[in-house]
C-alpha cells in the first residue's frame, strides 16, 4: 500500500471500517474536521456516530473482538498506524461522555487527575490550572468557595462542566462530547451549549446528539449517520435547508429515527 | 393498550358467563373465595421464610448463649492478662490471645496485597481465555479443600521444606493460604462492581491502564476489598487444623518474641483443654471460657470490617 497523502485538516477519516466481532459498525466513513469547528454527528440510535468518535481517541481499543481498518488522521498523522503512544493520543483529545462521571473523589483532584496521572508537577501549577480550566468550563464562580467538597455533591449539570473542566485541564487540542445534554434539563443544557460556542475559538470540537435543534444551534457543520454509513456532511445551514439525500431529508423532517 | 380499550373485553367475558343470565355477581362476591385462599396460602409460605431465617439467628444466639452461660463466670482481667497455670488448670489465657491476634495480623498482611493483586490482575488486565479458566478453577477448588489439608501442607511445604519451623510465620503463611480464595473473590467482587465509567474517564485523560487501576479503581474498591479481607482472616483465625501443625503448641512459658517463636492460640487451646489434658471436667469452665473469648474475637473482627467499610464509604461518597 503506498503512503497516502494526509488530509489537511485538523481531524479526518478515510474510509474507516469498525467492526464487533463480525458485524460491521461503520462503512467506509470519510469526512474531514476543521480546525476550531464545532463538527455535529446526528443519526438515529446504533448509526454508529458513536462508535465514530470512539475510535478517534481510540477508547474501542478496550472492548475485545474490535477491529479498524482505514484510516484516521490527526494533524497528519495517522493514529492507528502502528506505533502510536494510545496513552499520549488521548491526553491530546478530550472526552465528554453521555453521563456526567466525576471521579468520587473532590471537585479540585477531579481536576487535578488528569495533570497529575500526565506528571506534571507543581502545587502552584496544579493549582493555577484547576481553577483556569474550572474557569473555562464555567464553573469557577459557583465552585471557588467549596473546591473540596465531593464533585458528588454537585448537580448533574454541573457535574458535566466539571468533566469538561477535568478534560480541558490537560490542554487537549480536540473535545470529543458524546452525547453531553442528553442527561441533563434544559438550563444545564443551556449552559453547556454557551460554553461549546466559546471554546471553540480554542479548541476542534465533535459533538454526538440527538437533538436535531442542539446541532443547528451549536455546530458549523453537521454529518449524518445511517445504519453505519456517513450519508451526507455539509455546513450545518445547508444541510439542514437543502439536504441533498433522501435519507438526510427523512430524518430532519422526523420521518424515521 | 390502554386500560379503555380492555374494558369492553372484560364486561363481554362476564356476560358470556352461565352465571349472567340471572343476577350477574358483583366482582366481590365473584373473587372472594379465590382471593381468601390466595391470601391464606401467601401467609403461609410467609410464615415459613420466616421461621426459616429466624432459625439461623436463633442458632447464632443458642451458640452464644450457651457459651456464655458457661464461660462467662470464669472470664475476668485476671483470666485475659494471665498465662495459664497449675498444668493449664488455672490461671488465664494470654499467650492464647496474643497468639491468634499475631497470627491473623500476620495472615492479613501476607495474605491482603496477594489477594488484592491477584484480583486486580483477574478482573483488570486477564484476558478471557484458557489461562484464565485454569486459574479460576484453581482459586475455586481451593475455596474447598478442607482445613486440616491447609494444615497438613503448611507443616510440609512451611515448616519441612522451607525450614520455618512450628512458628508463628508458617501458621501466618497457612492461614494466608486458607483466606486466599475468600480475600480474592470478594475483592473481584468489589472491582467489578466499580462503574466502567471510571474507568473510561480515567483513560480518556490519558492515563495509563495502571494508573487508571491505581488512582480511580482502586480507591472505590478498597471498601470492600478491605472487608472481605478481614472476614477471609476472621473466618481463618478461629481454625484449628492449619495452625495444629504449624504454629501452635500445648504450651509455651512466655509471648512470642519474634516471627519464628512458636505460639499458643485459642482455638488450639480450646482443643487441647477439651481433649488432651488429664483434667478435662475440672477445665471445662476454662474451655467455655476460651471459646467466648475466641468467639468475641472473631465477632469484633467482623464488626470492626463492617464499621470500617461504611466509614470508607461515606468518605468516598
Amino acid at each position: 500500500m503506498s503512503a497516502p497523502t494526509p488530509p489537511a485538516a485538523k481531524a479526518a477519516a478515510r474510509h474507516l471500517h469498525f467492526y464487533y466481532g463480525s458485524v460491521e459498525a461503520l462503512q467506509d466513513v470519510s469526512i474531514d474536521f476543521p480546525a476550531r469547528q464545532v463538527t455535529a454527528l446526528i443519526g438515529p440510535s446504533g448509526c454508529g456516530k458513536s462508535t465514530f468518535i470512539r475510535c478517534l481517541n481510540r477508547m474501542n481499543d478496550l472492548i475485545p473482538h474490535t477491529r479498524v481498518t482505514g484510516e484516521l488522521w490527526l494533524d497528519g498523522k495517522n493514529i492507528y498506524a502502528p506505533g502510536v503512544d494510545v496513552v499520549d493520543l488521548r491526553s491530546r483529545i478530550g472526552m465528554v461522555f453521555q453521563k456526567p462521571n466525576p471521579f468520587p473523589k473532590s471537585i479540585f483532584d477531579n481536576v487535578a487527575y488528569g495533570l497529575r496521572v500526565n506528571g506534571r508537577k507543581g502545587q502552584d501549577f496544579i493549582r493555577h490550572r484547576v481553577e483556569e480550566s474550572l474557569q473555562k468550563a464555567a464553573l469557577w464562580a459557583e465552585v471557588r468557595d467549596r473546591l473540596d467538597a465531593s464533585a458528588l455533591s454537585l448537580s448533574g449539570g454541573q457535574q458535566q462542566r466539571l468533566c469538561i473542566a477535568r478534560a480541558l485541564a490537560v490542554e487537549p487540542e480536540m473535545l470529543l462530547m458524546d452525547e453531553p445534554c442528553s442527561a441533563l434539563d434544559p438550563i444545564g443544557t443551556q449552559k453547556i451549549e454557551d460554553l461549546i460556542l466559546e471554546l471553540k475559538a480554542t479548541y476542534t470540537i465533535i459533538v454526538v446528539t440527538h437533538n436535531m435543534q442542539q446541532a443547528s444551534r451549536v455546530s458549523d457543520f453537521t454529518a449524518f449517520f445511517y445504519l453505519g454509513r456517513l450519508i451526507e456532511a455539509a455546513e450545518t445551514p445547508q444541510l439542514f435547508s437543502r439536504p441533498r439525500h433522501k435519507q438526510t431529508e427523512d430524518y430532519l423532517t422526523g420521518r424515521f429515527g | 393498550m390502554t386500560p379503555e380499550a380492555d374494558m369492553p373485553n372484560a364486561t363481554e367475558i362476564l356476560a358470556d358467563l352461565p352465571e349472567s343470565e340471572g343476577r350477574r355477581p358483583t366482582l366481590e362476591e365473584g373473587a372472594a373465595p379465590r382471593k381468601l385462599r390466595r391470601r391464606r396460602l401467601q401467609a403461609v409460605a410467609f410464615g415459613v421464610l420466616r421461621a426459616t431465617a429466624a432459625v439461623n439467628v436463633a442458632a447464632l444466639l443458642l451458640v452464644i448463649a450457651f457459651i456464655l452461660y458457661h464461660g462467662a463466670a470464669v472470664v475476668n482481667w485476671e483470666f485475659l492478662s494471665r498465662p495459664p497455670t497449675h498444668s493449664m488448670t488455672r490461671g488465664g489465657i494470654l499467650p492464647c490471645i496474643v497468639g491468634t491476634l499475631l497470627l491473623s495480623i500476620g495472615s492479613i498482611l501476607i495474605a491482603f496485597p496477594v489477594g488484592m493483586a491477584s484480583a486486580v490482575y483477574l478482573s483488570e488486565y486477564a484476558r478471557p481465555g484458557r489461562f484464565l479458566r485454569l486459574v479460576r478453577l484453581g482459586i475455586s477448588n481451593l475455596a474447598g479443600v478442607p482445613s486440616v489439608i491447609f494444615g497438613l501442607f503448611g507443616m510440609a511445604f512451611f515448616v519441612i521444606y522451607l525450614k520455618l519451623g512450628v512458628s508463628l510465620l508458617s501458621g501466618a503463611l497457612t492461614l494466608a493460604a486458607m483466606s486466599l480464595p475468600i480475600i480474592i473473590g470478594a475483592a473481584e467482587e468489589a472491582l467489578k462492581a466499580v462503574p466502567n465509567q471510571y474507568r473510561e474517564a480515567s483513560l480518556a485523560l490519558g492515563a495509563t491502564r495502571l494508573q487508571t487501576v491505581f488512582r480511580a479503581v482502586l480507591p472505590v474498591a478498597m471498601p470492600g476489598i478491605l472487608t472481605g479481607a478481614i472476614l477471609g482472616v476472621s473466618r481463618a483465625a478461629g481454625e484449628t487444623a492449619p495452625i495444629m501443625f504449624t504454629a501452635a503448641v500445648f504450651y509455651t512459658p512466655g509471648l512470642p518474641a519474634s516471627v519464628f517463636d512458636e505460639i499458643m492460640a485459642l482455638p488450639y487451646h480450646i482443643y487441647v483443654l477439651a481433649t488432651a489434658g488429664t483434667e478435662i471436667t475440672r477445665t471445662r469452665p476454662l474451655q467455655h471460657g476460651t471459646a467466648l473469648v475466641l468467639i468475641a474475637l472473631v465477632l469484633g473482627l467482623n464488626l470492626a470490617a463492617v464499621l470500617y467499610r461504611s466509614h470508607l464509604r461515606r468518605r468516598c461518597a
